[in-house]
């Protein structure tokens, strides 16, 4: 992923004479320098070196965050990049919650090769369910009917979990024993912290990997376009099916993360609000691009701390209003203050094309 | 054998017949222009045999098997390609990459997520690019064109699929005299390989490029032949004199 230097020449001989507007443009690709890896650089740097500087109870706060910042990774690529608005997507957080909590409890698993990998399948098995149905219709679903199918299974889950006594009804299943691996136990702390991050990271990369592939294009297009690609001959149901599984899948493992961390599941996890929430961290750091989920989450969740300490009776106000602000004047959330439309979008033949022009 | 047979195309919306046992046979290698009034139902008859609309009535053969009931993705994997009435290219992604979605649309799931053919697929690109003189704008947004460019970019993007039948809508809509001599210079070579059905209101455009034409009149067909037939035909000429 190099930095584009270098514009393709214009090889088409005298063809030039057909209205060619504004074809100067073709240069500004040799001015473009690559914004995007200097801040997730910048965020991956000031992330390992946070618990060194921060107190204690602020690492645990810090760790709920990136654990938050996996769960946006998911609602990012499904939103961001694939354009299927997933207005329940706690539904797949909150049940791997519930799911690992359960196992924690009645089975007495805790090993975390058991129970992160539980999780996950929790969340993908219930993506795929609500996925299928949803979105693998004969012909394209609406998006209407996609985000209140999403926001209207959310809804029943919270119900769900609140009316049943298995899980613990209103109070959801409280003191979860710590995740372990072999004896030893992960309780708050560095250790959760980096535990936590280290996924973040490799989730990260791997999602990374995929919008940036040509499958990723895919993506794009059935973001922009979903009937167009179709007579293409995509199978686009498929590909929003599968983008939403994996969704889930990436939920399910934050969900369980956070199961352990918390050391509770509660209704809450699985409702509405925590759905909304997600929404919010996106929009606000930025859709579309991976890194704007995370410093969304950062932000969102850092302000939230700091306004609920100082400003205990009107914080949800402020922090209401300036989301309001952002989505208003920067709709591309906030990252779109360093990065520009073309590399947000990104190029999915940038690297060839560097190749190509270096052989002749 | 034909390779497109439609037969019997009735389209209802609510009160108002679009389609009224229209027809269309378009043979191998064959430029097939489907003309009439404004109203007479040829983008309808399009769409119907694109599946972006289902007819009310009739059977739709392509290759010598009924899609009537094919939805669009299935067409396009049975070889049929559609230009869009109203542009619909992507327009943040580059022309390279409109013209690379279009062309990997058949690739297999794990061939799109390990990129497998990006790098076999990027002579291809460069060459639709080059034939369809935008090699020059190709790393930039599809948004950045002209509209005559954008119309042969989605050209080029229905052709990058391989079809053995193109549906054009109205192509050189928009388009100056000039950019609608390219277009048909730019349309010529594809015979080779595949046969075209064009929708067009620019009579000379049609006359100049196709080997056959239909012509609709409420829904139903008046007349279908040669070129030269058609332009001898009375109830033709009777309809065209009428409008204008």
């Amino acid at each position: 992923m190099g930095a584009v230097k270098q514009v393709v020449p214009a090889d088409i001989g005298g063809e030039s004479d057909v209205a060619m507007t504004g074809s100067g443009t073709a240069r500004q690709g040799a001015s473009l320098r690559k914004i995007l890896p200097i801040v997730e650089g910048a965020v991956l740097v000031a992330a390992l070196v946070a618990p060194l500087l921060l107190q204690d109870y602020l690492t645990v706060f810090a760790t709920r965050v990136i654990i938050l910042a996996l769960f946006a990774l998911s609602f990012d690529l499904v939103w961001g990049y694939a354009g299927i608005m997933s207005f329940g997507q706690a539904l797949f957080f909150g049940s791997a919650g519930y799911g690992v909590a359960l196992l924690a409890r009645d089975l007495d698993i805790t090993n975390i090769f058991l129970v992160l990998p539980a999780g996950t399948l929790i969340g993908l098995a219930f993506a795929l369910l609500l996925g299928g149905f949803l979105l693998l219709g004969r012909h394209p679903s609406s998006v209407i009917f996609v985000s209140l199918g999403t926001l209207t299974g959310s809804y029943a889950a919270d119900r769900l979990a609140r009316g049943w006594y298995y899980l613990g009804g209103q109070n959801g299943i409280p003191s979860i024993s710590p995740m372990t691996l072999g004896s030893y136990e992960f309780s708050e702390g560095s250790a959760f912290y980096y535990l936590v991050l280290g996924i973040l990271v490799v989730v990260y990369l791997l999602c990374r990997f995929l919008v940036r592939s040509q499958f990723g294009l895919a993506l794009a297009g059935l973001r922009e376009n979903e009937q167009r690609i179709a007579f293409f001959g995509y199978k686009a149901q498929h590909l929003k099916a599968i983008i939403f599984a994996i969704g889930g899948a990436i939920a399910g493992l934050a969900g369980s993360l956070y199961a352990f961390h918390e050391g509770f599941v509660w209704p809450n996890m699985v409702g509405v609000v925590v759905s909304t929430q997600v929404v919010l961290y996106v929009l606000f750091g930025g859709s579309g691009t991976l890194i704007g989920a995370v410093i969304g989450t950062i932000i969102v969740e850092g302000v939230s701390f700091w306004l609920s300490d100082n400003y205990r009776e009107i914080w949800p106000i402020i922090l209401g209003l300036l989301l309001l602000l952002v989505i208003l004047f920067r709709p591309l959330g906030l990252i779109s203050f360093v990065l520009g439309e073309r590399e947000r979008v990104g190029s999915f033949g940038a690297g060839n094309k560097e190749k190509h022009d270096a052989s002749p | 054998m034909p390779l497109l047979e439609a037969a019997g195309i009735s389209k209802v919306f609510g009160k108002l017949t679009a389609l009224d046992g229209a027809a269309l046979t378009v043979g191998e290698n064959e430029f097939h222009g489907l003309i009439g009034p404004n109203g007479s139902g040829k983008s309808t008859l399009m769409k119907c045999i694109a599946g972006a609309e289902v007819p009310t009535q009739g059977k739709v053969s392509f290759i010598n098997t009924d899609i009537t009931a094919f939805t669009p993705t299935e067409r396009a994997r049975a070889g049929m390609s559609l230009k869009f009435q109203i542009t619909s290219v992507l327009p943040t992604l580059t022309l390279y990459d409109n013209i690379l979605l279009a062309l990997q649309a058949q690739s297999s799931l794990l061939d799109l997520v390990f990129s497998r053919t990006r790098g076999a697929l990027h002579d291809e690109v460069m060459t639709m690019l080059t034939q369809f003189r935008l090699a020059d704008r190709a790393f930039d947004a599809a948004a950045a064109l002209s509209h005559g460019q954008q119309q042969w970019l989605e050209i080029a993007m229905a052709l990058a699929c391989k079809p053995k039948l193109l549906l054009l809508d109205e192509p050189t809509g928009g388009m100056s005299l000039e950019e609608r001599r390219v277009t048909g210079e730019l349309l010529q070579p594809i015979k080779q390989h595949c046969s075209l059905v064009i929708v067009e209101h620019d009579l000379d455009f049609i006359r100049d490029i196709c080997d056959r034409l239909t012509v609709l009149d409420q829904g139903k067909v008046l007349a279908s032949g040669t070129v030269s037939e058609i332009q001898a035909n009375r109830s033709v000429q009777e309809i065209y004199l009428r409008r204008a």
